[in-house]
Formats: C-alpha cells, structure tokens, sequence
C-alpha cells in the first residue's frame, strides 16, 4: 500500500491564505471524497498536489509514500503517479487526443524506447469504449470545442490511458447531465482497485451516491474539520455547510 | 557576379530577356533601410559580395539520392547549382493527355510562346523589383508545368533545388500553368549541399485558368548562411482556386514576396505560411491579395514561431480594386515567441476601392500558454517536448489546411524536425 501524505499543509497565493493547516491520509486501495462550500480551498489542494505554479506552500508538506514532492516539477510529479482530473480542462488546438496521450505516454517509457504503436491504439479504444467515446474523438484537438460532457470524459480517458497511483478529480461532476455522469463515474469506478488512490473534491453530494467513496472529508476554511464514512456526505446534503463552519473564519483574510 | 553564365541551350528571345534582366539590375537602387517595403528589414544582409555563378555541383549522384520527398510523385526533377541533375519525367499515359513537365531551358525552345507570354509576366512589385532583374539576368533553371484543359495529376509533381559551395549564386524558377478545370499539386524543396554561405533568387509564378484547381508548396530548408529571396505569384481566374503554402526552415536572411491576383469572378486564393526563425535568422514576407474582379475570395494565414535571436516581418496588403464588389478577403498572421530576444513584426493593411466587401486582417503575438503548458506537464510531458507539442499544434491550424494528407504528413515531419532542432538549439 502507498500513501499520499498531506501534513498541515499551508498554502497562499499572493498573500492570501488559502489552505491553513491541513491534514489528509490518502492511500491506495481508497477512494476520499472532499466536499465543501465554495471558496473553501478544494480546488487549491488539487492544484498544489499537481504543482501549480500560481501557489506558494509556505509550510507544511505533501509526501508521496514518505517522500515530499514539493521540490519536484509537475511533469516529475505526474511520472511519479500523481494525476489531477482539472475542473476546466485546457483547450489544445491542433494537438490531437491521440498525439497528446501518445506524447504523455512516451515521457513514461526509458530514454531511446518507442511506444508501441499497435498496443497503444488497442488500450486507446478500449479504454474509449469504456466512457462510450466514438473513435472519431482521437483526431480531434484536445478539448476544442468540446461540450461540458466531453472535456470531463476526455479526463477520464487520460486517467485511463495513464493508470496512476494517485488521482485527484476535481468537480469532475460539475457541467455534467445525468447521463453524462454516469458514464464518466463508470470509469472512475472502473478504474478503481488496489494499486489507486482517489481524491474525489466535489460541492455536491450527488456524485457521490455513483462513485462511493470510502472516507468522506469536510473541508471549510482551508482545514478538514470533520472526517466520517459516506453517510458523512448525506448529512452535508441535508443541513448544508453551515453547521461546519469555525468561529474563527471570521478572521480569514485579517 | 562572375563565373560562366550561360550553358546549355537558350532561344534568342531568352537571351534578350537575359540582357534586360541585366540592364534594370544595374539601374535599380539596392533597397534602403528608409523604404517603407523595407521597413523593419535588414537591407545590410542583402550585400552580394562574394556570390558567383557556381560550378557544377560534386556528388549529383548522391544529391539525388538525398531528394527524397513523397516518395510517390508524378514527375521529380532534382536541380544542383543550376543544372538538371535528375529527371524523372511524367508517365506515359499523363504525357499523352497533354501533360507537359520539363526544364525551363527546353519549355522556352520547344513551348516558346506559352514560356515567353508567362515568363516573369507579373513585376515584382513588393519591393524587391531589383532581385528580380537579377533572377532574369541569371542562370535561371527550374520546371516548367503544363496541366492541359481538364487533366487531373494523381500525384504532385515534385522538384529539388540544391545549392553547394561557398558562395554559389542559384535562380530557382517555377512556372505553372494550370489550364480549364485541371488539377495538379506541386512541391518545390530548395536544400543546401552544405552549410556554406549561399545566394539563392527564386521565382515562382502560377496561373491557373478557370475552374482549375492548383496546390503549391514550397519547402525551403536552404542552410544556415544562406541569403535567399523566393519572389512568387499567382494569378488566379474564374471559379479556379490555388493554394499556396510557404515553409521557411532554413536561411540566414530570407525575402518572401508573395502576390496573388484574382483576376475573375469566383477566384479563390489560398495564401499560408509556415515559418520558423531561430538563431540568428530573420524572414522578411512581404504579401498582396490584389481583387481586380468581384465575388472572389482570398484567405491569408501566416504563422510564425520565433525563437533564439529570430526576427520575422511581416507586411500585408489587401487591396481591392474599384468594382471589386463582393469581396471576401482575409488576412491573418500569427506569431508565437519563445524567447526574450526574438522579434516579430506584423504590418497589417488594407486598400479598398470598392462599396460592399468583407474584409478582416489581424495580427497576433502570443508567448506559449502557461495554462496549455502546465496541462501537459501535468500528464507527465516534459517542458521540452510540451513546448514542441504546443508550437506543432499552432502549425497545425496551417497544415491542415493542406488538403491531401500524404503531403500534410510529410511538410508536418520537416516542420517538426526543424522546430525540435530550433527548440534545442
């Protein structure tokens, strides 16, 4: 088992504080939910775990199976395993979904070895079937004109093609139909399994009755104030976020 | 210039031509660094000390071997300074229809009076009115093309120009006719033997008659000390169409005069441009969409990627003559810069004479995305290779445009070649 680490992680951009001391155990096998009202710093997390560089850990660390990863750039990190699922995925105009992961497969593979054309576009369609993506999808630029739906399954494939260690899903519910959802928490399921750890942020409760994780977190302020299984996640639905809120967020941005 | 001018075969009327080629050489002005089709130029690269009419090239027979393109061509001529290396001349059956491929020597004997009417017929008129004098006074080598009334060529035609030697003198030329409702592609590469300071006067001139449809693209990969002007015109009729595609890989100094004239109604000119100035190089293009004829359109799309010490200039105009009504004109030129020290300059412009047109221009001048580059990063993609990825991407929007894939494919596997060199460079 290999563990994901965020240990009182601190984190601005600028100089606004936005995770303020926070605490997570993330290993693999397990699949953790973070919910919480908007602006709480979910996204952040996310992003700070990939290596963004608009944020600044002023302290704290995040460590990959004991090892910190803060030092290490973002293209290093996602070798190493860590993959985030973007909540607004970047248009890449003419780069094609099949040269895209075939590039970020490549960087995977020892120096001086070619990836394996044949393989490649079996695993491909494959893994495409699976979210019920029609073949054409591969010539297309990555994310161009791409519905809400398509951008979030295009994510999903990439985690497919990528298999990581540790995967964080960012609001991948967020612009999706119902039908639209269930194909994409299809795949996340499909993907689960021992060897992957999942950190599933989202504001709403209603992914989680497709995707059920094992450990609900609260997120408020910046902090995990409150941990607890998925029935966690249906107290959230019905009482809202305000029960949950510190005292002392009051004092946010002084 | 010195070395031994003439060789071969030439008629009389090519001779005269020659001479005044000559004469209007010696009269113009060399271009001054105030001359607005000079501006942001280096008029001081155009110094032709030095340069002379070169030699036959040392190993044709391996620059031949060296010419390999499509790998399936319709015709394939391979020039080394000057002279005619290889000729693989059209099958049997295109040559029966009327297709006509051959050197410009044999076409201005043998079709004297199509050569002769079309022969430089369009002046330069971008600025480089002297460079052209001098093409005509020189020896001239290149293809001529005739695509006979409705004949359909399977295959492009492709030709190979090499200079070798230091200071060889070469004047690629490449005349295209493309006559009613015919069809034909062609494929100009201009290579350098080695990496020797070189002189290279190009001309192009295409026309294609009505309804007839021509794809040009010229690939110039000359080496790094090269000093090059490539002066191309089309001239385009009723309801025919050309698209015409410049890649700059190589060169040191590089002049690019394209004009393009709609000189009928439902003309369609396509007008694209890849190019990439690293190092120390600069590409200098000049352009002119020139609607002398209503309801015609022309679509301009250039793109640059510059890094190292890169400078490109870009100046267009679109000019639409009185009566042109009807038009559809677009003119668009996009830069993506790599480097602190690189610099492009974009002069958009418009001339319009006539009421009721459409015309839009616009340039742009972007550094790589930072949210684009941290997405690529974030699949695991290396700054280097995502950087590549990204600047392939943005050609691509030109490449595409390109409408057999066969040839996409392989102007894509030069471009990338060069730009990976350029991006470790």
């Amino acid at each position: 088992m290999q563990h994901l680490k965020i240990d009182n992680l601190h984190v601005s951009i600028g100089d606004r504080e936005i995770l303020r001391g926070l605490n997570l155990d993330l290993p693999t096998g397990q699949v953790h939910a973070i919910m919480g009202p908007n602006g709480s710093g979910k996204s952040t997390l996310a992003k700070v775990i990939a290596g963004h560089p608009d944020y600044t850990v002023t302290s704290g660390d995040v460590l990959f199976d004991g090892e910190s990863i803060l030092e290490m750039e973002p293209d290093v990190r996602a070798r190493k395993g860590i993959f985030l699922a973007f909540q607004y995925p970047s248009e890449i105009p003419g780069v094609t979904i099949a040269n895209f992961l075939r590039a970020a497969l490549q960087a995977r593979l020892p120096e001086g070895e070619e990836l394996e054309a044949t393989e490649y576009y079996a695993k491909l369609y494959e893994k495409m079937d699976l979210l019920e993506m029609p073949r054409t999808f591969t010539s297309r630029a990555v994310n161009e004109g791409f519905s809400g739906g398509e951008k979030k399954r295009c994510e999903i494939l990439q985690m497919a093609m990528l298999q990581p260690t540790f995967a964080l899903l960012d609001e991948t519910d967020s612009g999706l139909d119902i039908d639209a959802l269930k194909i994409v928490s299809h795949g996340v399921n499909s993907l689960r399994g021992p060897a992957t750890g999942m950190l599933v942020i989202t504001h709403y409760q209603r992914l989680l009755n497709y995707i059920v994780p094992d450990v609900v977190h609260v997120m408020v302020n910046g902090r995990i104030v409150e941990s607890g299984t998925k029935e966690l996640a249906l107290k959230l639905e019905a009482e809202g976020y305000d029960w949950a809120n510190e005292p002392e967020s009051e004092a946010v941005g002084a | 210039m010195e070395g031994a001018l003439v060789e071969g075969q030439w008629p009389a009327w090519f001779a005269a031509s020659r001479q005044r080629g000559w004469d209007d050489f010696q009269k113009l002005p060399a271009p001054a660094a105030k001359d607005e089709k000079w501006r942001f130029s280096n008029v001081k690269a155009l110094a032709l000390d030095g340069f002379r009419y070169p030699g036959a090239v040392g190993k044709a027979a391996a620059l031949v071997e060296r010419s390999t393109g499509l790998g399936e061509s319709a015709a394939r001529f391979v020039f080394g300074n000057n002279r005619l290396l290889s000729a693989t001349a059209p099958a049997v059956d295109l040559v029966k229809a009327g297709l006509v491929v051959m050197t410009i020597e044999e076409a201005a004997t043998k079709h004297a009076d199509l050569v002769q009417k079309h022969f430089m017929a369009q002046d330069a008129k971008l600025g480089s009115a002297k460079y052209a004098a001098l093409h005509r006074s020189g020896p001239v080598n290149g293809v001529f093309i005739r695509v006979p009334k409705d004949l359909e060529v399977p295959h492009p035609i492709e030709i190979f120009h090499w200079v070798e030697g230091a200071g060889a003198a070469v004047f690629p030329h490449t005349l295209v006719i493309c006559e009613r409702h015919s069809k034909a592609t062609v494929v100009d590469c201009f290579r350098s033997a080695d990496d020797a300071p070189a002189f290279a006067c190009g001309v192009n001139d295409l026309v294609v008659e009505e309804g007839a449809k021509l794809n040009y693209v010229a690939v110039q990969q000359w080496g790094p000390a090269t000093t090059a002007f490539h002066l191309n015109s089309t001239t385009v009729g009723r309801d025919a169409a050309c698209l015409g595609m410049q890649v700059n890989l190589g060169g040191k100094f590089v002049r690019n005069e394209n004009y393009s004239r709609m000189v009928a109604e439902g003309a369609r000119s396509d007008m694209l441009s890849v190019n990439i100035a690293a190092g120390d190089q600069m590409i200098d293009q000049r352009t002119f969409q020139d609607h002398a004829k209503p309801n015609a359109t022309s679509d301009l799309l250039y793109q640059n990627a510059l890094t190292g010490k890169g400078r490109t200039v870009f100046s267009g105009v679109i000019r639409v003559e009185p009566g042109a009504h009807k038009t559809d004109a677009y003119q668009k030129v996009r830069n993506i810069v790599l480097s602190d020290e690189a610099e492009a300059n974009s002069m958009p412009g418009l001339e319009i004479e006539a009421d009721d047109v459409r015309c839009t221009h616009g340039a742009t001048t972007a550094q790589v995305d930072d949210r684009e580059l941290f997405y690529l990063l974030a699949r695991g993609i290396r700054p280097e290779a995502a950087q590549q990825l990204l600047v392939m991407g943005f050609f691509n929007t030109v490449l595409d445009r390109l409408p057999e894939t066969r040839l996409r494919g392989h102007i894509e596997s030069l471009v990338e070649a060069r730009l990976s060199a350029a991006l470790r460079g």
